[in-house]
């Protein structure tokens, strides 16, 4: 879809502000903070639970914020109709963590979905995009098959091919290298950095693999228990004296974040267990 | 004490709250309806698997319910010498109760629980988030079609059930008990009213439909989305509407016979 609102935004086109979210009475979000320019791989890492799926369910307006306002390309996304909402999510692509591939349907009519259900372009037409975007993420060759012949890093990147589709303008990968071997980690990394450049994307990467996603990302956020702890760009975070970043970073079995989940002395428990 | 009624309060604002959700459900899909009009190959795909799917075990089910209700009528009716009335007998009972009736439990174990897991494993491996993201609504592209699909699939095989447990209580009938078949076609005639007995059949099995849809479609689409969470939503619909389905029967049959 062509960008024609575009002109009277500002930079930003993902504006988050003050975002509070809480889940099961457990605050996930507390005055959150973030921005992602246009043009853009902006990396949100931190540990496993800290909400960073839920981070971008609420970019994609499938989850609604307690307070704070999320901004997508000048738009608040709570405060959208159904209409304008879904208007809006064409603009945007999402990779799943599973894929989320629909199971019945090959590559080639996985692809095809959103185009037959959004274009009224005739078969011939989808055939050449669906081609292309196939073509784009190296699988081509892979379009007859059915999702469960896939590898899981194959999924990956027919999901990929998927969500661009409708030439979005921004992407959201949710943990795209969870579980890959190195080889289609690698090609991850390759096309997820490649097609944000030549295709003029934005992309937001949600991810706890330090070195694979810093690698790609021009700029990053670390969140934990509801905050930014440090943004910047990687190099930036690399340097960063917290001690926290330091331990994240250094993927190290203990400090800030305790090793042990808080407990009593295990004297205590054993005492108890007579 | 005080714990029981607690959980007794708890269990109530639980089921309340579900209600709130399957209507709120129910009439955002309905809304949603406009869609199914423009694309009608939508529907005529879930009509495939809802409804011709589920012919053979509604085929089957009619001519035996048929020729078991010609045995049993027959033995009784013979009592009173008015073996003669087996059509009106049969006729009746399956316009009026087990057709509809025993189609839709039928329905509800075929179809429904087919469609509670389809949407459910849909749900729990983010197929439905997904096309949410693709800016598909899944109330309307997955859950309309097949809601719909339901509501008319429904009161169509249960009148082939009905048309079939005649034909089979006519076997019988007349090959086996040696009931006079035009007697059998002629006091059906003369007996059963198409307004009162045929009509209200159908009715019916339209508002059966459309709880056996509701119920399935609303149980995968709430369901807890893990294993655990889609077979319990499957035995959930099956149960459900079963109860509902007989509940429903007693309440329309006390209305509309008297």
């Amino acid at each position: 879809m062509p960008a024609t609102q575009s002109t009277g935004e500002s930079r930003a086109l993902i504006d988050i502000r003050d975002l509070s979210f809480s889940r099961g009475g457990r605050p996930l979000f507390d005055g959150v903070n973030l921005t992602v320019n246009r043009g853009e791989v902006v990396a949100i890492m931190g540990p496993s639970g800290t909400g960073k799926t839920t981070l971008l369910r609420l970019i994609g307006g499938q989850l609604r914020a307690a307070a704070g306002s999320v901004f997508v390309a000048g738009e608040e996304v709570g405060g959208l109709s159904r209409r304008d909402l879904y208007r809006l999510r064409r603009r945007m692509g999402v990779l799943f963590q599973s894929g989320a591939l629909f199971t019945d349907l090959t590559c080639y009519d996985n692809v095809a979905f959103p185009l037959r259900e959004h274009t009224g372009l005739p078969e011939s037409l989808i055939r050449m995009v669906v081609l292309m975007k196939l073509e784009s993420v190296g699988l081509r060759g892979a379009r007859d098959l059915y999702p469960a012949e896939l590898s899981g890093g194959m999924a990956r990147r027919v999901s990929l091919a998927r969500a661009l589709a409708l030439d979005p303008e921004i992407i959201l990968y949710d943990e795209p290298f969870a579980g890959q071997d190195p080889i289609s980690m690698g090609a991850l990394m390759q096309v997820i950095r490649q097609l944000n450049d030549a295709l003029g994307l934005t992309s937001v990467v949600v991810s706890h693999d330090v070195d694979e996603t810093l690698s790609i990302a021009d700029r990053a956020y670390v969140i934990s228990e509801g905050h930014v702890i440090e943004s910047g760009t990687p190099e930036r975070l690399r340097d960063s004296d917290s001690p926290w970043v330091h331990q994240f970073l250094h993927a190290l079995p203990d400090g800030p974040v305790p090793f042990h989940y808080p407990a009593d002395t295990m004297a205590d428990d054993l005492r108890r267990a007579r | 004490m005080v714990g029981l009624l607690q959980r007794m309060g708890a269990s109530t604002l639980a089921s309340l709250g579900t209600l709130g959700r399957a209507t709120l459900f129910l009439l955002r899909v309905i809304r949603g309806l406009g869609e199914l009009v423009r694309r009608p190959h939508l529907l005529v795909q879930e009509l495939y698997s809802v409804g011709v799917l589920t012919l053979v075990i509604i085929v089957v089910s009619g001519l035996f319910v048929g020729m078991v209700l010609a045995l049993q009528g027959y033995y009784t009716l013979v009592d009173f010498g008015a073996e003669q009335s087996l059509g009106v007998l049969v006729a009746l009972s399956l316009t009026r109760e087990l057709g509809p009736v025993v189609t839709a439990l039928l329905f509800a174990g075929r179809a429904g629980s087919a469609l509670t897991a389809e949407i459910g494993l849909m749900k729990a491996t983010e197929q439905l988030a997904g096309m949410e993201m693709m800016a598909v609504d899944p109330e309307r592209r997955i859950i309309a079609p097949r809601l719909v699909a339901a509501l008319i699939s429904l009161p169509l095989l249960a009148m082939i059930f009905i048309l079939l447990g005649i034909g089979g209580a006519y076997v019988v009938g007349t090959s086996l008990l040696g009931v006079d078949g035009g007697s059998f076609w002629s006091q059906m005639q003369a007996q059963v009213s198409f307004t009162d007995d045929v009509l209200n059949g159908l009715i019916k099995s339209v508002l059966f439909g459309l709880a056996a849809g509701w119920i399935a479609v609303f149980n995968g689409y709430d369901c807890l989305p893990t294993s655990h969470g889609v077979s319990r939503a499957t035995t959930r619909t099956v149960v459900v509407t079963s109860l509902v389905v007989l509940g429903l029967d007693f309440v329309l049959t006390a209305l509309m016979f008297d």
